[in-house]
């Protein structure tokens, strides 16, 4: 399957292209090239997964294929960075993720930019993004994914930014920058210190459920906990960055900073589950090596998942609310793996992360191209500029609904299945963490219809122009996730990706969902009685009662101050601006000093050489003197 | 004669073509064919050197040549290149060439600031060929000495301030070398042998450990001078700050490394005991100006410092991976002296490119010059990413390769230093970040800017050559890292003894 | 008659010697520095004369020496003046504390 190098090439080149001859290139033409070249691309990686799932399966497994392999950079004997693509399930079904929703949201973004300026940077962007995405996907090895991991980082920086003169969008691409790479850092170190122990890089070895190439880390501890433990922590920290789970989250609201279609792109459906992944990719490591990060795992994704959906309940720019629903989300993936085995019914977890990540990816892509649609039309972000927009939006409001269904949970729609499955996993590893889930999971469905009803129902608000439905080629992605998100749910998921490889079926476990049905019905129910009429005096009463709360949850608990906090007073005013000090005045002042001294003591002695020869005849005589007087006399 | 003296012969001829030339366009010719053929020859070189490697000759220098110069002391001007000087040689050349662009339009006085500008090239392209410690020492303060004039004639600021307190401070440095280096010499051969200075026959023989620990401190600081080892670093902000373009390219890119090169090649290949004993000093030391220089960049206003104490951090990342004493490391450290020169080098060109046009450096008094002068803002954007790591552009391969190398030292003391250099690449992501955010970001807040020109095509020349061999290293990165690599056995040989 | 000894050319010439000094190290005016220097010289010449005289009566060295030292002093109290009176033309003045204009 040589022609997997497409996939990573095509992008590349089209990133050159439009990179290079930039603002040469009329904007239609680069958004025609960028398109284009991500349709293509599309049928690669469907014809590969096509090629793949319909390989006979070797004891009951698909094959880890290889097509392409070779050495990069080369470090010690053992340690070399290779580039190459590796497929496997999972990496299939990432590559089928994100060139559907890559593929919508170039297109969506020929209606959504057009006439921005610096429309042609735009798809060099996304195609860079593409590239760095799909390299992360299929690395081979955990250094490649840190260099991809780097590049998607990067092309989010540059998206976030891309209104350049904003200067909220320059604060919020710096933020997302410097948070993640807080997080790399971790990533890099867990890498360092894994690769020290295993002597390899490969994800192919480190895998393979061999337990021999942890040997050598074998007794070594630090801290009480062993080194594998301790390597697998830090890079489940990089994973934390990028996936946004707390605390290392604050990046993602202000994400949205940049053009809507990126944040459905980047920070909804693909790089925000990276860390997703990552754990995903290395779970064996973390199940058989590091049980107990598995756990922290499960609980970090837990509270993640409950923090985001409560402040999302309370905020009132509807792609902030989006924003907190991807965190938590990726909470639920992040409870899935934490909670799962290995084999059987026990990686139920594992199998249930993956499929929710794949319907999620679409119904949030959905989501996020709806919001920019209504966006689009109403020329803001905050829900009270919004209300009684289904007339104007038809098309908006039919696929923003199912994708509400959708992760609600509600069914026959995708998230049903997804998260139902996730819940049954929790419930079956321990109850807490299944009816904590189970909570979110009513938060969740109350906040998506809250933000459902404010859009499209209750009182409109008035606007200078009247809403308009989106052009076609806005619609037509909706349309398409929406199709998606309606069937995607039947896929037989369990036949393609599961924890062990092996085949396993899904069935639903009718008490967790009738369980979760009830739930969401009673989030949709109080959600409609709220906010249906938007006259119902309840919100605002409640908000008032519980003042302090609801401040503190709209200011999504102070964690952004604490950032300000941490970047302004401690680096730059405790550490930056005293060691700048310091190095002027103390080391710098060290090097003056000597040089004043000797200066200085030039000075006083430079009276001796006065000039006066007469002095030197009066001083050369007294020598003289006391020479002859000392040769005499002793 | 051999070919490796043409280094050092073309910019002598270049200093008599200067001398006869009578215009503008006849400098500009002269030091145009020049900085060109050095940069052909260089290239010629890594071909012929990469093909005498791939035919298997092994010798530890190719293209040697020794020819008695001072018999008394024993003094050759002795020759010889192994591939960390070619990819040293190719740095250099590519830095000349693209400075001599840098400056196409220097005034006043154009004709006398090439001259000392092409002699301080011949400093530094001797330097690199030497195998001979007088004459490397000679070539070292060739390349110091010119410094002081193109500072303090053609500078900016508090010139005259900035190019004393340089010119003192690598003088107080190589008065240490110079100790280093004698005792080097009268420690270079068993009793009763005859004295040398060729570095590779002092490798022969072992120097009596008492000797070792007295001047191995002292050529490394001496070198480490130049290459900004805290805290005897704080000539490099105020000598950046003050130099021209062309000047604070070639110093940055290439006379820093000067000093990385020298500890290695003279401190640590030929007094590897003391290497391993005293290498915990300047272990603590280098990790500081690591996290230091990067911390102090957060603050700057001025363009030029910001680049000047991430130069800090950047060198301070070569002479801790040269201590981390194994090959994988000191492969980054040489990594990074490749990728710190030619990043830094660009860095100076377009700071030197935006202060031309709107005559100042400080950040505050910039906005939104993305708008104004695309073309230079967008190489900003990768010259900044290129130091914070991108990977895809140099600096990422130079770091990973050190970070990896220095893992490998397994007691605790390494490892924590090694996870304070690392934070680095956290503190440089903030000061770059910054820089871009303020300088190139947001709306252009100086009216006077707006009619504000992009770069014309010497400049584009110059910013583009550096930003291809910036990509060059960092999307291909093997072969000159195996290239590195096998000219380290040596050295690595030397500390395994 | 009592013969003149040696020792009293002698004390004149240490007197002269000393004077000499003296006026060398303490004079301010360049003229009389200068005529501090013939003092000292002339008195040497005295010496010169007076040993080759009464040490050594049949050798001329002494004589020679003193003659020599006589034309060389003259040649230097040419150069002397003509560089006092030039000093003089510039800045008026031949008093040592003020000729430090090339000092600083």
């Amino acid at each position: 399957m040589e022609y997997t190098l497409l996939i990573l090439l095509l992008p590349l080149v089209s990133f050159f292209v439009l990179g290079l001859l930039g603002t040469r290139l009329k904007p239609c033409v680069a958004g025609w090239i960028g398109t284009l070249v991500l349709a293509v691309l599309t049928l690669v990686a469907y014809v590969t997964a096509w090629e793949y799932f319909s390989m006979p399966r070797v004891e009951g497994v698909y094959a880890t294929l290889v097509p392409l392999n070779f050495e990069w950079l080369h470090f010690t004997q053992n340690l070399h960075l290779d580039l190459g693509i590796l497929l496997d399930p999972i990496s299939v079904m990432m590559l089928v993720v994100i060139t559907t929703v890559s593929l919508m949201v170039h297109i969506y973004s020929m209606g959504y930019m057009n006439g921005e300026r610096g429309f042609q940077r735009y798809y060099a962007f996304l195609s860079l993004f593409s590239f760095s995405m799909l390299g992360l996907v299929v690395a081979t090895n955990i250094f490649q994914m840190y260099i991809f991991w780097e590049l998607v980082g990067v092309s989010s920086y540059l998206l976030i930014g891309f209104y350049y003169t904003k200067p909220e969008a320059i604060a919020a691409s710096k933020k997302a920058f410097i948070v993640t790479r807080f997080a790399d850092l971790g990533f890099l170190i867990g890498i360092l210190v894994l690769s020290f122990y295993t002597k390899t890089f490969s994800f192919d070895l480190l895998t393979s459920g061999d337990s021999s190439i942890f040997a050598g880390a074998a007794g070594s501890t630090f801290l009480g906990a062993s080194v594998i433990s301790w390597a697998m922590a830090l890079i489940f920290i990089g994973g934390a960055g990028k996936s946004a789970m707390f605390p290392l989250h604050i990046w993602l609201p202000d994400a949205m900073e940049g053009p809507t279609p990126v944040s459905a792109l980047i920070h909804a459906a693909t790089m925000v589950v990276a860390g997703v992944y990552l754990v995903a990719r290395l779970f064996p490591v973390y199940y058989f090596e590091a049980p107990d990060v598995l756990v922290a795992i499960a609980v970090i994704g837990a509270f993640t998942s409950l923090y985001a959906a409560v402040v999302a309940c309370v905020q009132t720019d509807i792609k902030r609310v989006l924003a907190f629903s991807t965190i938590s989300q990726i909470g639920f993936m992040m409870v899935a793996l934490g909670v799962s085995g290995m084999e059987g019914h026990e990686g139920l977890g594992y199998m249930a992360s993956m499929f929710h990540l794949f319907t999620h990816a679409m119904f949030k892509a959905l989501l996020f191209l709806g919001a920019g649609a209504i966006i689009h039309a109403v020329h803001s972000n905050e829900m009270d500029r919004m209300g009684g927009l289904r007339k104007q939006l038809p098309v908006t409001h039919l696929t923003f609904l199912i994708a509400c269904l959708a992760i609600a949970g509600i069914p026959p729609f995708s998230g049903f299945f997804s998260k139902d499955e996730i819940l049954s996993a929790a419930f079956m590893f321990s109850p807490w963490i299944g009816w904590t889930m189970s909570v979110i999971a009513g938060l969740t469905a109350f906040y998506m219809f809250r933000l459902y009803y404010n859009i499209f129902w209750g009182k409109p608000a008035v606007h200078e122009h009247e809403p308009h439905e989106a052009p076609v080629n806005m619609t037509l992605p909706l349309v398409v996730l929406a199709a998606i998100t309606c069937v995607a749910g039947f896929i037989p998921f369990g036949h393609f990706v599961t924890a062990d490889g092996l085949v396993y079926d899904i069935h639903l476990n009718w008490t967790v969902a009738g369980t979760s049905i009830v739930i969401a019905c009673v989030g949709i129910a109080i959600a409609t009685v709220l906010y249906m009429k938007g006259t119902n005096p309840v919100p605002t009463r409640l908000a008032e009662r519980f003042k302090g709360f609801y401040t503190a949850a709209y200011h999504r608990f102070y964690l952004d101050e604490l950032w300000l906090f941490v970047t302004k007073r401690i680096i730059f005013g405790y550490i930056s601006r005293p060691l700048a000090w310091f190095d002027r005045h103390v080391v710098d002042g060290a090097m003056n000093g000597m040089a004043l001294v000797t200066q200085k003591v030039s000075w006083a002695i430079r009276g001796l050489q006065s000039g006066q020869v007469q002095q030197y005849a009066f001083i050369f005589l007294l020598g003289t003197l006391i020479i002859v007087l000392l040769l005499l006399y002793v | 004669m051999n070919f490796l003296s043409l280094f050092v012969l073309i910019p002598l001829l270049m200093m008599l073509g200067l001398w006869v030339s009578a215009d503008m366009k006849q400098i500009r010719a002269v030091m145009v064919t020049g900085a060109s053929m050095l940069l052909v020859l260089s290239l010629g070189l890594l071909a012929s050197f990469l093909s005498e490697r791939a035919a298997g000759n092994t010798a530890e220098m190719l293209y040697m040549a020794d020819v008695m110069w001072f018999a008394p002391l024993n003094i050759h001007y002795a020759v010889g290149v192994d591939g960390i000087s070619v990819a040293m040689l190719l740095l250099s050349s590519v830095i000349v060439f693209t400075g001599v662009f840098a400056s196409w339009n220097m005034n006043p006085m154009p004709k006398e600031f090439f001259l000392w500008f092409c002699l301080l090239s011949v400093g530094v392209f001797g330097f690199f060929i030497s195998i001979d410690l007088f004459t490397m020492f000679m070539f070292y303060e060739i390349a110091l000495i010119p410094m002081y004039l193109l500072i303090g004639v053609w500078g900016t600021g508090r010139k005259e301030y900035s190019a004393m307190k340089l010119t003192l401070m690598l003088m107080g440095g190589s008065a240490l070398l110079l100790v280093g280096i004698l005792g080097i010499y009268f420690n270079s051969a068993p009793e009763g042998g005859n004295y040398t200075m060729n570095i590779l026959e002092i490798a022969q023989n072992q120097m009596p450990m008492n000797a070792q620990r007295l001047f191995f401190p002292l050529t490394f600081v001496g070198f480490g001078v130049l290459g900004a080892l805290f805290p005897f670093h704080t000539w490099s902000p105020d000598g950046h700050a003050s130099a021209p373009t062309s000047v604070s390219m070639l110093h940055a890119g290439v006379l820093m490394k000067l000093g990385g090169y020298g500890c290695f090649r003279v401190a640590i290949f030929l007094m590897p005991e003391a290497a391993h004993e005293l290498s915990w000093i300047f272990i603590i030391l280098t990790g500081i100006s690591v996290v230091y220089g990067a911390f102090s960049a957060c603050v700057q206003t001025d363009l030029k410092y910001i680049n000047a104490y991430s130069s800090v951090s950047h060198c301070g990342l070569v002479l801790f991976a040269i201590l981390m004493l194994n090959q994988t490391a000191m492969t980054g450290a040489v990594l990074q002296m490749l990728s710190h020169g030619l990043m830094t080098a660009l860095f100076f060109a377009l700071i030197g490119m935006i202060y031309g046009r709107t005559h100042t450096r400080d950040i505050r008094e910039m906005s939104g010059l993305m708008k104004v002068m695309p073309f230079l803002s967008v190489c900003y954007v990768i010259a900044g990413l290129a130091s914070l790591g991108l990977p895809g552009l140099s600096g990422f391969v130079a770091e990973m390769t050190v970070f990896v190398g220095a893992f490998q030292n397994a007691d605790t003391f390494h490892r924590v230093f090694t996870i304070i250099a690392c934070t680095s690449i956290v503190i440089t992501a903030v000061y770059i970040l910054r820089v871009v955010g303020k300088l190139l970001y947001g709306t252009v807040a100086n009216k006077d800017h707006l009619a504000l020109t992009d770069a014309a095509w010497y400049e584009r020349l110059s910013v583009i050559t550096l930003i291809v061999c910036i990509a060059v290293i960092g999307m291909a990165p093997l072969w000159i890292s195996d290239m590195i690599h096998g000219s380290l056995a040596p050295v690595i040989e030397q500390l395994t003894k | 008659m009592e013969e003149i000894r040696m020792e009293y050319y002698l004390i004149i010439s240490t007197l002269m010697l000393f004077i000499g000094i003296y006026g060398f190290i303490t004079r301010r005016n360049l003229l009389a520095v200068l005529i501090s220097v013939e003092l000292m010289l002339n008195s040497v010449d005295i010496n010169f004369v007076v040993f080759n005289r009464y040490l050594f009566p049949d050798h001329l060295e002494g004589l020679f020496f003193s003659l020599f030292a006589i034309g060389v002093s003259a040649a230097e109290t040419a150069v002397a003046i003509a560089i006092i009176i030039n000093i003089y033309r510039n800045i008026r003045s031949i008093q040592t504390r003020e000729l430090n204009t090339m000092k600083h």
